[in-house]
């Protein structure tokens, strides 16, 4: 059978750095085919020059056996072929509705046919489970539900070959349920998936191969049920990684993060998503708030971070009440914030990994003198955070924050909050996007962080995450705490059930 | 096998370089503004349309140093007004107001220039810091009404354009009105900005020391955006907004600053047209030109303050092709706006011409490396 698409010896390159080096890929009709690597191994770049994002200096592609030649991401479309980014491309102002006929607008003498968009949109969304609300706009829905839009937006296209990159990143463990059977059923009706993913238990669940690719060059090419997560890993970052990790008895130290009768409301619905939540974390210990995505984790972390006012309550930092200071402040009495959203909060795209980096300190002596900048101390710095959390990119330093990985900025994030040395660092989702071996870097480093005495509030969605590192879990649910748990003595089963609302624990 | 010669030093520097390649883009809507300026000269008047095209371009040559003088003449206080548009749009705000500031700055420094007279050899300079001083201040009220009100700085501008036109024509009226001629006074000799060398230089040219004003700003103005904390931030708030104030910074803070900043240059450009001799504030309904095209030069100079004073070079050389066509030929100086309007358009579609001359590049290092491998 001729495979729906051959990719053969692509190669892309970026000044400073060969993406894809002479990869080929073959996809068969009917097949979920994923693709791993490490982060900044090529991955995307792959799927943008088959997307029509980018074009590569060599090589040929072929689609359903005939060779193409995919200029922009229309022809792709016109192939058949759609992708959710990584980085999701939707228009925040728009409706959901708009967002999905956008450039495949149906018009009658010039007006829209926006009634039978709907129409298509709702009878798709009912086929497939995606449930939606075609007139909510982007920017008041969830990144989960922002997914179904990416995904509604290739079906409503009539895409065949779909191409998935990271989807499960920003979803919950429900949600990605839902997505890999999803997934199964379209393959089933003869659709072809390309899936990228650093979760190995999801290849493990619903591919039929994986393409292994390492710094720009395919390793190979393996049927999923001939591997095992062990050699998966092993091939694509070349070593050993632990699925385990040792961990020190917890030893807690003085309490130096508090809140207490903590209250939030939206300013638009007026509904409280964060009420009465309460929690300390002691030096030395990781504290983790597990619940399920949209019960108040994100508004609490602005609350407790400074991006968003509170209305009631009181935050203690290192024994200074917080609640009502400026983000600089709390920044500066001692409070660390690797935040969920890397690309908003995070970075500042336009500016080189180097700048990225002093972001919260550029005002520091080390780094200025009388309001100048000193650019070698900040090379330096930026050298010394590269080559610690290997962070990869085509310049070093000078890269622009955009060109880079998703994966490699949030490594750029986490050494850069980690860097400053705070008494009290919130992680959000910490090891979003991250390959296993980054994660396990990363794990074993807040281990370390512990042990040297930070606080650590951690926010995960990933209940593997929860387990291995936390030395306390709160379950938040519907913007209150639920319950608190010893993770030696309790079990998946019993937090999902505290995180979904049936059960909870009297204060 | 082949040596490395220039030409591929040249080709990797372009390629790895993307300012290069914006500069490169910038060069080529120049070139083809002139180029649709030239067809519309054949369209009007095949005879004389090369001729008229090259007082274009040359006609800045025409009397030697003098007409260069003038040309700076011209140039500085466009200077001015595309640096103030750079500086703000850098901070992400639009900076649509140059023009009332020009004016209300304007204003202040002949009302000095004017009154003031006891100053003695100070005169001008106090003028000119009196015209900063106001186009600050005008600056800074979109600047508040942004940071604390969330008022767009676009509209809040555009309506402080013409109170600015009116307060200026109010007060002219009831201060320093010239009743006989229906327009203001001009300013005392002393408060005008000495030519200095540059009368013997230029040979009488009209230029004086606005020059070095624009220099220096122009310094200034790099420096704080490409050296100091304060142009880190200030770049950062307009980068990304979200993520300056996640790193605490202070965006209020910043928004004023980058809009009085702003305010102040295009102040300075009102002080500097109008404390010269023979030009005059008048009572006229008119928004005065310059600080629209400020907005052109700030985006041909990329929005950097040395591009900016690079653009603002060559659009006073256009200008004075244009007097000069006027002058010698049948054409209308309007000519030049069209060309300018042309360049700005073309310049819009920089990033295509980028990605084409990045292809090209690509290409012809390829067949090189290709050259060098058999
Ligand atoms: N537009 C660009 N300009 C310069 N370099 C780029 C650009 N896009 C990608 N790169 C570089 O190419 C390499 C591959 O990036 P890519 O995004 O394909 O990685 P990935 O495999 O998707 O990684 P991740 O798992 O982190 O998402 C990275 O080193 C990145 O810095
Ligand atoms: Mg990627």
């Amino acid at each position: 059978m001729t495979p729906v698409i051959e990719m053969n010896g692509i190669t892309k390159e970026f000044p400073g750095i060969i993406a894809n080096d002479n990869i080929t890929l073959s996809v068969q009709e009917g097949e979920i085919h994923a693709l791993l690597g490490e982060n900044g191994a090529g991955k995307s770049t792959l799927m943008s020059v088959l997307f029509g994002l980018y074009r590569a200096e060599k090589g040929k592609i072929l689609v359903r056996g005939q060779e193409v030649d995919i200029k922009n991401p229309n022809d792709a479309n016109e192939l058949g072929i759609g992708m959710v980014h990584q980085h999701f491309k939707l228009v925040d102002t728009f409706s959901v509705l708009d967002n999905i006929i956008l450039g495949y607008e149906d018009v009658d003498r010039g007006f829209l046919k926006k009634d039978e968009a709907r129409q298509k949109i709702i009878e798709l969304s009912e086929q497939y489970k995606l449930k939606i609300d075609p007139d909510a706009l982007i920017r008041d829905i969830s990144v989960g539900q922002q997914q179904r839009v990416e995904i509604l937006k290739m079906l409503y296209r009539n895409s065949d070959i779909l191409i998935f990159d990271e989807p499960t990143a920003v979803l919950t463990p429900q949600e990605i349920e839902e997505l890999m059977k999803i997934m199964k059923a379209l393959v089933k009706e003869g659709r072809s998936i390309i899936l990228i993913t650093h979760k190995l238990n999801e290849i493990q669940q619903v591919a039929d191969r994986v393409t292994i690719l390492r710094k720009g060059k395919k390793i190979d090419t393996l049927d999923v049920k001939d591997a095992t997560n062990e050699m998966l890993a092993e091939r694509m970052v070349g070593r050993k990684v632990l699925f385990e990790l040792e961990k020190d008895p917890h030893a807690p130290g003085e309490t130096v993060f508090e809140c207490e009768g903590l209250t939030m409301r939206d300013p638009k619905t007026q509904k409280a998503v964060v009420s009465d939540m309460h929690f300390t974390v002691r030096q030395g210990e990781i504290v983790t708030i597990a619940g399920i995505e949209g019960n108040g984790q994100t508004e609490m972390v602005y609350g407790l971070t400074g991006l968003k006012p509170i209305e009631r309550g009181a935050i203690t930092l290192n024994g200074q009440d917080i609640s009502h200071e400026p983000i600089l402040r709390r920044n500066l009495i001692g409070l660390a914030h690797i935040p969920e959203d890397r690309q908003r909060y995070g970075l500042v795209l336009d500016y080189t990994l180097a700048n990225n980096l002093i972001l919260h300190n550029y005002f520091e002596d080390r780094f200025q003198s009388r309001g100048f900048l000193d650019k070698q101390a900040i090379e330096s710095f930026a050298e010394h955070v590269i080559d610690k959390y290997d962070v990869r990119s085509s310049n070093g330093a000078d890269s622009m924050a955009r060109s880079m990985s998703g994966g490699n900025q949030q490594k750029a994030i986490l050494g850069r909050e980690i860097e400053r040395d705070t008494d009290v660092i919130i992680a959000v989702q910490p090891t979003r996007g991250l390959d296993v071996g980054a994660i396990e870097f990363i794990h074993k480093e807040l281990l370390a962080l512990r042990d040297q005495g930070k606080a650590i509030l951690l926010i995960s969605l990933e209940l593997d995450e929860v387990m291995r590192l936390s030395d306390r879990i709160i379950v938040m649910y519907e913007g209150e705490h639920v319950g608190e748990f010893d993770p030696a003595k309790t079990s998946p089963e019993e937090l999902g059930l505290y995180m979904s609302g049936s059960k909870r624990k009297e204060a | 096998m082949r040596e490395k010669t220039w030409v591929d030093g040249l080709l990797d520097y372009f390629l790895n370089s993307s300012t290069a390649v914006k500069v490169l883009a910038s060069i080529i809507a120049i070139v083809g503004g002139l180029i649709v300026g030239l067809v519309i000269m054949l369209i009007l008047d095949p005879s004389r349309a090369f001729a008229g095209f090259s007082t274009i371009l040359f006609g800045l040559f025409r009397n030697g140093t003098q007409s260069i003088g003038n040309m700076l003449y011209y140039a500085v206080p466009i200077i001015l007004t595309g640096l103030s548009v750079a500086f703000a749009f850098r901070t992400g705000l639009f900076n649509i107001g140059a023009t009332g500031q020009l004016t209300f700055g304007a204003f202040f420094a002949v009302y000095v220039g004017v009154n003031w007279t006891f100053l003695g050899s100070f005169h001008w300079v106090v003028a000119l810091l009196a015209g900063g001083l106001a186009g600050a201040f005008w600056g800074m009220i979109p600047g508040m009404l942004k940071a604390f009100r969330n008022v767009n700085e676009v509209v809040a501008s555009i309506m402080l354009n013409y109170v600015a036109m009116y307060f200026s024509t109010l007060m002219v009226k009831t201060t320093i009105y010239n009743q006989s001629v229906a327009r203001a006074f001009g300013p005392a000799e002393s408060a005008q900005i000495p030519k200095g060398f540059f009368e013997t230089l230029t040979n009488g040219s009209s230029l004086n020391y606005g020059l070095f004003v624009a220099f220096l700003v122009t310094a200034i103005l790099h420096v704080i955006l490409a050296k100091t904390t304060f142009g880190y931030q200030l770049k950062s708030v307009g980068f990304n907004r979200d993520a300056s104030r996640y790193a605490g910074m202070n965006e209020k803070r910043n928004i004023i600053l980058a809009m009085t900043i702003a305010g102040a240059v295009s102040g300075l450009a009102g002080a500097i047209m109008f404390l010269v001799p023979g030009r005059f504030l008048t009572i006229e309904s008119n928004l005065l030109q310059e600080g629209f095209t400020g907005i052109a030069v700030s985006l041909l100079g990329l929005s950097s303050p040395i591009g900016v004073l690079i653009a603002g070079i060559f659009y006073g050389s256009l200008e004075i092709g244009g007097f000069y066509l006027q002058v010698t030929t049948q054409f209308v100086p309007e000519l030049i706006e069209i060309i300018i309007a042309a360049i700005i358009y073309i310049s819009a579609l920089a990033l295509f011409f980028q990605n084409i001359i990045y292809k090209t590049l690509k290409k012809r290092k390829d067949a090189r490396l290709e050259a060098t491998h058999e």
